[in-house]
């Protein structure tokens, strides 16, 4: 490491209208070194890289690279300095090759103005074998896993001679394994003399892989700390501002009588494939049942199925000893189910909608928010008031659209609705996708708080560590069939992990008999 | 190990959702305050249109090319001359002279007062219909429908008005016109109602279904102008007149009847059945998000139907406003395309019945000053469709008029105060 920094920012300042997005903000970079810069949603982390990426320009502050000042204008501007960035959603062209993607902005071509497509594919070799990228400069864009698209996205940044790399939540789009083979590369990058900023929200990953760790909050620098300092507390209580707690506390179950029974359930994707293969469970009064698996296993049909989303094929869905097969989605609520859907933007929510018709999309044909014609404003109103205040909606006025809340808050408007009718049967599917850590946290409390008032939960997430802490048994879903269901004491997170891969439950138990990982 | 996967769409919101999302809030309101900022860029957009007419009429006017020859100054002089004879035609064709207002009111003459306030309410009767099936297609359109075809409902709407209008003789009119109007809704709502069906049972797309329909209902008129509904004796294709009792009375000026305030009454009762109802409510959901709508356990085959219905039967109201306030009876050519204006209309009025009452007074009034636009100065009335066009472009691209009078994007800050600008 040199003293020099290879890039320092010096009270950088963002002023958008009504909104100071970056406060006088101060990092400094070494070389060879992964600094990770952690915040909620919201925080200013993709303002500061987008100025220096020259998407924006500060209202005040100033950047070094190498010590020299440099004024950062444009995309071309920051390429110039060294800086290359890969954006969370690429930046490709799927029809092109990967070499054609990476000459895209730099063609260099012969004195006939013929593309020296040979020359960069050669170059592009080279930097894929000296950085471990194993990307073939010949192969189409589009026929790429999400994955390797990533590393013709570094690629790219490498033919510029970039020297800071910008990885911009590279995560957040990637399978496990793809995620791990990840940060080998970025290793060897810094193996080789880069140096990495890295944003991210995720805890984990921050105090794997980060050399150093700064913490930014509305806009502003919390702090800046190492991963021997640091443990997913300190950092989530410095990102939010106050203590978290990541472990959900729960006391023993209390079981009651079935409430869902599924008997040998058979559901086809949209494309007529089988996606929900004969599967059968029972779910009972105060316990979370966890249906853990890698998306794409069923779980979305599985939901659809109990919810009365998607039409089934064959077998039986019972609810409180009604067949509910097939039923509309309106009789399955009415008869004390609720659900949170996996999508909500999609589903769960109308964005262009205040707040107050959102709350009500449950039940406003009926009172107290209608008396079988009108609508009743005011009680659809105090309803509004009364959920916002209880379940910590943080909005301007219940009148503000949904659509203009950040996504923590949607997911608690969904909740308020679905928590605050009278239910027997709550389907939580992906609960805490993509929302910030103070929001996971009441979340998951509220999730619990139902078990322990009896409700029956099943809780669908592809977040293994959400599984692990709310579930009281676990299911785990590996292409359309249940095949592990254990109690969730019994097993450690790595046996569920392996089991989310395709491993039998025979083989995982077998294998990791006198282990002691207890996570 | 990282075994998290996360939805990379709902990371943060980028610029484009912002402003689609804009946009549609702007288009939502069950309140009625704010209008007055919503109200800016129309007025803006309106300006604009007449600024840019003015140059086509300068370009369009003989006199300005012959000036031009002689001098760039009398050229200029000479087109300004004309733009400025153009547009006091227009005012005083839609909205009246003010000199003679003013004259009449002095006077306290019936006839001149009548007569001095007539052009307003020419501009009013032109409104009426466009009132009417403006309103059709705002709803269609709150609910996610493209109801292309309020000219075919509005035709159809005429034909079962018409019908009942002179099939009954001895009716009072407190009943007749009431039964006759219900006729207009019943018949324009049946042509609404079809392509409905066929969206909701076989997913056939409404824009073509409605188009089809238009060109049946055209061609029925004409036939049924031909055999059952022909007048006796006639040789021409026109109806039979409807009975005095169907008639809706004049109230002021040569032709202004009760149909206007009926619009009005039906601008309300949209408005009330839209945000008001547990059915508009539905409605509306079904329109903003069919997906959410569907989760909300709301039915969204029978929703499409009731609103196409609704829909079209409020485009047939314009149809049996035309008959029973105007004509009084059916001919091939008593709409001039008024249900094919109120598609533009609806949009104008960002598909609010308020917003759809101002824009349909807006697009009244300048056809009918058009008109005398035309007689006065000779200028062609199709001037007036340009301006039409140009004030659409401008609504439909508000970025536009933000350009030319240099507005902040106002109402972006009060809502991104949660949103995430990480």
């Amino acid at each position: 490491m040199s003293d020099q920094p290879v890039l320092e920012l010096k009270g950088i300042t963002k002023r958008f209208p009504g909104v100071l997005a970056n406060d006088h903000i101060n990092l400094t970079l070494n070389k060879g070194e992964v600094h990770a810069l952690l915040g909620e949603n919201g925080a200013g982390k993709s303002t500061l890289m987008n100025i220096l990426y020259g998407l924006y320009q500060p209202t005040e502050g100033e950047i070094f690279v190498d010590g020299k000042k440099v004024d950062i204008h444009s995309p071309g501007d920051s390429i110039e300095a060294g800086i290359g960035m890969v954006h969370q959603h690429f930046m490709l062209i799927p029809v092109f090759t990967v070499t054609e993607n990476v000459m895209l902005g730099e063609e260099e071509t012969t004195p006939g103005g013929f593309l020296k497509r040979r020359e960069a594919a050669k170059k592009i070799e080279e930097l894929s074998g000296r950085f471990g990228l194993n990307v073939n400069p010949n192969a189409m864009v589009g026929d790429l896993p999400v994955g390797v698209q990533q590393r013709v996205e570094i690629i790219k940044l490498l033919y510029r001679d970039a020297n800071i790399l910008i990885f911009d939540e590279p995560t957040a789009v990637l399978t496990p394994q793809e995620a791990d083979s990840l940060f080998e590369i970025m290793q060897l990058l810094i193996d080789q003399g880069k140096s990495i900023i890295f944003i991210t929200h995720k805890l984990r990953e921050v105090l794997d892989y980060a050399d150093r760790i700064t913490v930014l909050r509305r806009g502003k620098v919390v702090g800046s700390t190492t991963p021997a300092e640091a443990n997913p507390a300190k950092l989530a209580e410095m990102m939010v501002g106050r203590a978290v707690d990541l472990d959900v506390e729960r006391d023993p179950p209390k079981v009651g009588s079935v409430v869902l029974k599924v008997d040998n359930l058979t559901v086809m994707d949209e494309q007529s494939q089988v996606a929900v293969d004969q599967i059968s469970f029972e779910l009972r009064e105060g316990e979370i049942l966890g249906v853990a698996g890698i998306q794409g296993n069923g779980q979305t049909e599985l939901v659809g199925a109990v919810t009365g989303m998607t039409q089934t094929s064959a077998g039986k869905i019972t609810l409180l000893g009604k067949d509910i097969q097939n039923k509309p989605p309106r009789t399955i609520t009415e008869m004390g189910s609720a659900h949170i859907p996996e999508d909500r933007q999609r589903d769960g929510v109308v964005s262009t909608f205040p707040i107050i018709d959102n709350l009500a999309l449950q039940s406003y044909y009926t009172e107290p928010f209608s008396n079988g014609v009108v609508l009743n404003e005011s009680n659809m109103r105090d309803n509004a008031a009364k959920l916002v205040e209880q379940f910590d909606v943080r909005t301007p006025s219940i009148e503000t659209s949904v659509g203009s809340l950040s996504g923590g808050n949607q997911q608690k408007v969904i909740v308020a609705r679905e928590f605050s009718r009278d239910i027997k049967f709550l389907v939580a599917a992906q609960p805490t996708r993509g929302i910030d850590v103070g929001s996971i946290e009441y979340i998951h409390s509220q999730i619990v708080e139902k078990r322990d008032d009896g409700v029956a939960v099943l809780l669908v997430s592809t977040e293994l560590d959400e599984v692990m802490q709310l579930s009281d048994r676990i299911a785990v879903m590996f292409d359309g069939r249940i095949t592990a269901m254990v109690n969730a004491d019994d097993v450690t997170k790595e046996q569920v992990g392996l089991l989310m891969a395709g491993s039998s439950l025979e083989e995982v138990m077998a294998n990791s008999g006198g282990e002691e990982d207890h996570d | 190990m990282t075994n998290q996967t996360e939805d990379p769409k709902e990371q943060k919101s980028d610029s484009g959702q912002t402003l689609i999302d804009e946009l549609n809030k702007s288009m939502d309101g069950g309140t009625w305050r704010g209008s007055l900022q919503a109200a800016l860029y129309p007025i803006l957009a309106v300006f604009t249109g007449l600024v840019i007419g003015g140059i086509f009429i300068a370009f369009t006017t003989e006199e300005v090319y012959a000036a031009f020859r002689e001098s760039i100054g009398a050229g200029l002089a000479a087109a300004w001359r004309s733009i400025a004879v153009s547009y006091q035609a227009l005012f005083v064709g839609a909205i009246g002279s003010p000199s003679e207002i003013a004259e009449a009111l002095g006077s306290g003459d019936r006839e001149a007062i009548r007569s001095a306030f007539n052009p307003f309410l020419e501009s009013l009767v032109t409104s009426t219909p466009l009132i009417f099936a403006g309103l059709g297609v705002a709803l269609g359109f709150r609910t996610g429908l493209f109801n292309i075809g309020a000219e075919g409902q509005l035709f159809i709407g005429a034909v079962t008005a018409t019908w009942v209008g002179y099939s009954f003789t001895n009716l009072p009119a407190i009943i007749h016109i009431p039964l006759a109007l219900i006729a207009g809704f019943i018949g324009g709502g049946i042509w609404g109602y079809i392509p409905g069906w066929l969206k909701a049972k076989t997913g056939g797309h409404e824009v073509i279904n409605t188009i089809m329909m238009n060109f049946i209902a055209f061609r029925l008129v004409e036939w049924l102008l031909r055999t059952y509904m022909q007048a006796p004796g006639s040789v021409n294709p026109i109806s039979p007149i409807v009975a005095d009792s169907a008639k809706l009375p004049v109230l002021g000026g040569d032709r202004f009847h009760l149909g206007f305030f009926i619009a009005l009454l039906m601008a309300w009762a949209t408005w009330w059945f839209l945000f008001r109802t547990k059915w508009g409510f539905s409605l509306r959901t079904v329109g903003a998000n069919p997906n959410a709508a569907r989760y909300a356990g709301m039915n969204i085959v029978s929703a499409t139907v009731i609103a196409m219905s609704i829909s079209g039967g409020l485009a047939g109201l314009a149809g049996a406003n035309e008959i029973l306030g105007l004509n009084h009876r059916l001919v091939p050519a008593f709409s001039s395309g008024y249900g094919f204006d109120s598609i533009a209309l609806a949009l104008l009025g960002k598909n609010h019945p308020v917003g759809v009452v101002l824009a349909a007074i807006l697009f009244g009034t300048l056809r009918n000053g058009a008109t005398q636009m035309q007689v006065d100065a000779g200028i062609p009335i199709d001037i007036i469709s340009i301006v039409q066009a140009l004030v659409l472009a401008f609504i439909a691209a508000p970025a536009i008029v933000r350009t030319i009078y240099r507005l902040r994007d106002t109402g972006e800050e009060g809502d991104l105060v949660t949103s995430s600008w990480g």
